[in-house]
């Protein structure tokens, strides 16, 4: 089986155990059995009929904005577990809104991936994440302001809840009607540009990025075999340079560089590429050109 | 070995974490925020 097929296959399963309770889709009813003390590493509204695990930015925000500060070692520990095992593989692996917009990409449509504001708006996810997640929460107490404000997993959590629902249904409002736009808006730009959210918006991504240099699932470049032909920069739609910066912060795993290169000289995995082909990629990411 | 040392520290420190926050009973809180709808999430108010 191709990358690409395991890649959706995988996908697909995290997909379905993340929101596994496919009764709570017909009855409107979300799960209330104890895993939900469990956070799921991907943007998996806990809201959302089928989880049966907790998110884990809705769940930070909640224990931030709550009345007693504490610090939340146990959502954080979570967070530092996934991103140092995983880093973005979480994103392009596990991320049931990740999946999502993956799939609308493949809808045909006018596609445009690279263009002049791409790389200021990639900051525009620390800033969310600074503000929306962590500084107005802890400082605005009782408003996750990201969930209720932006995320648009919450509001895919609504439209089924307000569907099987008529209770809920009676209580739609402008709050409701603003989210529905903005994931409208998400979903029209995911026709256009690959995971725009995840590039853009994501606060998850965001933390997950920070991860990527340091995580066991990583890349490396073999410099004996890569000719800086560019061919897997040009394959990637989240616009990095893999031969330049194996680890970048904008990765998410996808794995369509190694397809595109004609040398064979990227790897990706727990433990990718021989020692020496390791030594030298992170060389090049301190910034030598040759070692 | 070296190259993997920044990760397993990170987990190390992870898995402490989320023991520290088992023992101060914070899946509890985040259990009970899970099992309710999320009126903010879900775009009711």
């Amino acid at each position: 089986m191709d990358r690409k097929k395991t890649r959706f296959g995988i996908q697909a399963v995290a997909l379905l155990i993340q929101n596994a309770n496919f009764r709570g889709f017909l009855t409107g009813r979300i799960y209330e059995g104890a895993s939900k003390s469990v956070c799921v590493p991907g943007l998996n509204c806990y809201s959302c009929p089928g989880a049966i695990g907790a998110c884990p930015l809705g769940s930070l925000q909640s224990h931030l904005a709550s009345m007693k500060f504490k610090f939340p070692y146990y959502i954080v520990g979570f967070l530092i577990f996934f991103g140092a095992v995983l880093g973005r593989a979480v994103c392009g692996f596990l991320c049931p809104f990740g999946f999502f917009q993956d799939l609308l990409y493949k809808i045909p449509f006018y596609k445009k991936n690279r263009f002049k504001i791409d790389k200021f708006l990639r900051y525009l996810k620390y800033a969310v994440l600074a503000v929306l997640v962590l500084l107005l929460p802890i400082t605005c107490n009782l408003i996750p302001f990201f969930c209720k404000y932006v995320c648009p997993s919450g509001t895919i959590a609504g439209i089924w809840l307000a569907a099987a629902d008529s209770n809920i249904r009676s209580v739609l409002g402008p709050l409701f009607s603003w989210k529905l736009i903005l994931l409208l808006i998400f979903i029209v730009l995911g026709l256009i540009i690959r995971r725009p959210f995840c590039k853009y918006i994501c606060p998850l991504g965001a933390i997950y990025g920070f991860f990527n240099k340091v995580s066991l699932y990583r890349m490396t470049v073999d410099r004996d075999k890569c000719v800086n032909c560019g061919a897997c920069a040009r394959a990637c739609q989240m616009n990095v340079d893999p031969a330049k910066n194996p680890n970048s912060m904008e990765c998410i795993r996808c794995g369509e560089c190694i397809d595109a290169c004609p040398h064979k000289a990227l790897h990706m995995g727990f433990a990718a590429g021989s020692k020496k082909t390791a030594v030298v990629a992170e060389a090049n990411e301190n910034g030598d050109q040759k070692v | 070995m070296k190259r993997y040392l920044p990760a397993v520290i990170l987990i190390t420190a992870a898995v402490l974490l989320i023991v520290i926050g088992i023992i101060l009973q914070q899946p509890e809180s985040v259990l009970n925020k899970a099992v309710r709808i999320c009126m903010e999430c879900v775009g009711l108010g």
